[in-house]
């Protein structure tokens, strides 16, 4: 009988109550830097082509004036859109965490653990240099090699910050076509990498850890917290990655201003075969955050580079990083390391040439 | 009290290491600050990702650069 009663004090309605006025206050401005934002962001080729063609009274249709227009107008256009985009991003990742991620992967059957590798790769946030602490703790908490490796090419793969620009810079199915086939990708290569049984490969040391107990507290954060979060990403990310941004963007102003039309489809076009090994074996020794790279694809692309050879050559660049590899060297070894780099490299291949084939 | 930053060696990593001897040297405890790069070390704390700051055994924050305020909160 007392069971009862307490269930009912338990379940008691309590009053609504009313959001507190601050909550109120950071809700509107939130909602009119959004609106400022929008409003300022559709102004930026108008403001482009008065500054460039009325105040600098450089011709249009000249190399340089056209060069400069370009810059004029990407760069704030870039800036305003990753910074939206990382704080947004930065709100979504506050939500996961790689223990979480390592807790739903252990244990799972490989195909399905691939897809969800894949997709919890984009949403988890994920620095470079953590790639061997998560690996291990990966691997000794069940999750499968090939799973593990899922995660591991769609984490740096499928980058908000590259999503973004495409779409910023080239439209919804261009963006739409990285996201689709980078995940195609890393579900697929883990799979073949997991077939392969090659977990001998990994550095005895790595095979002789047990699993360690989660033991990280759990965060309890608050929606201000999670805003601060947001915050937070955009002043590290941005502040860290305006520079290629710029430097990216002044590249592609080059390209465009002074690259006469359809140069480029004899080096990169369809016609050139050897363009798609030539840009993913180019890509592996590079590394740019996707922000760089992504104006200078533009450029490319207008002055008439297939689209396929294009995307291998950003794909090669973002997901096939030297560095890291030499970070896994610790915990693979090397015939598991080139397995990777040619299951990997090879998928990119295949990405490009298909493209070039079907658009 | 013995505090281990964990991290390779990126620049975040390094990051956390300074605001956390900053930290100690504001407040004016006695702590031993360890920076620890090994990463069999680094995984058999249960670590995931770095940087990661842990105090006295319990991991304290894992994955980002915490704040000095945060900081001295453990501190205390």
């Amino acid at each position: 009988m007392s069971e009862i009663g307490r269930h009912t004090a338990d379940t008691m309605i309590r009053p609504l109550k009313t959001p507190a006025p601050k909550t109120v206050k950071n809700l509107f401005m939130g909602l009119l830097g959004l609106g400022a934002w929008y409003l300022i962001y559709r102004q930026l080729f108008s403001l482009s082509s008065y500054l460039t063609f009325g105040l600098l009274g450089l011709k249009p249709a000249s190399h340089l004036g056209e060069a400069v227009q370009f810059f004029l107008y990407d760069t704030p256009k870039v800036m305003m859109l990753l910074t939206l985009v990382v704080f947004g991003v930065g709100i979504i990742r506050s939500f996961f965490t790689p223990e979480h991620t390592r807790k739903i992967l252990a244990g799972k059957r490989e195909s399905v653990g691939n897809i969800l590798a894949a997709l919890l790769g984009i949403v988890t946030p994920f620095c470079s240099c953590s790639a061997v602490p998560l690996f291990l703790g990966f691997v000794t908490a069940g999750v499968p090699l090939g799973v593990t490796f899922s995660f591991l090419i769609a984490a740096p793969m499928v980058n908000e910050i590259a999503l973004v620009l495409l779409y910023g810079l080239l439209g919804w199915k261009v963006a739409a076509l990285y996201l689709g086939t980078g995940l195609l990708l890393a579900i697929i290569a883990g799979w073949v990498i997991g077939r392969m049984g090659m977990e001998r490969h990994m550095e005895d040391w790595v095979l002789e850890m047990r699993a360690v107990a989660d033991e990280t507290e759990k965060d309890k954060l608050t929606w201000p917290d999670r805003f601060r979060r947001g915050w937070q990403a955009v002043k590290d990310i941005v502040g860290k990655v305006w520079i290629y941004v710029v430097a990216g963007i002044a590249v592609g102003a080059g390209i465009h201003g002074y690259v006469p039309e359809g140069f480029m489809a004899s080096i990169m076009g369809k016609g050139a075969w050897w363009s798609v090994p030539v840009a993913v074996l180019i890509g592996i020794p590079m590394y740019s955050n996707a922000a760089g790279i992504v104006p200078i694809i533009q450029a490319l692309l207008e002055k008439g580079a297939a689209l396929g050879t294009v995307l291998a050559f950003m794909m090669s660049v973002i997901a096939l990083s030297l560095p890291e590899t030499v970070i896994l060297r610790k915990v693979l070894k090397p015939r598991l390391i080139a397995t990777f780099i040619g299951v990997v490299g090879s998928g990119i291949l295949f990405v490009g040439y298909l493209f070039n084939l079907i658009i | 009290m013995e505090i281990k930053v964990m991290g390779p060696g990126c620049a975040n990593c390094q990051k956390v290491e300074e605001i956390v001897k900053e930290a100690v040297a504001e407040i004016g405890i006695d702590a031993a600050v360890e920076k620890v790069t090994d990463f069999q070390e680094i995984a058999k704390a249960g670590v995931l990702s770095t940087p990661a700051v842990v105090i006295d055994g319990v991991v304290k924050c894992v994955g980002q650069v915490p704040s000095k305020s945060e900081i001295l909160e453990w501190l205390k």
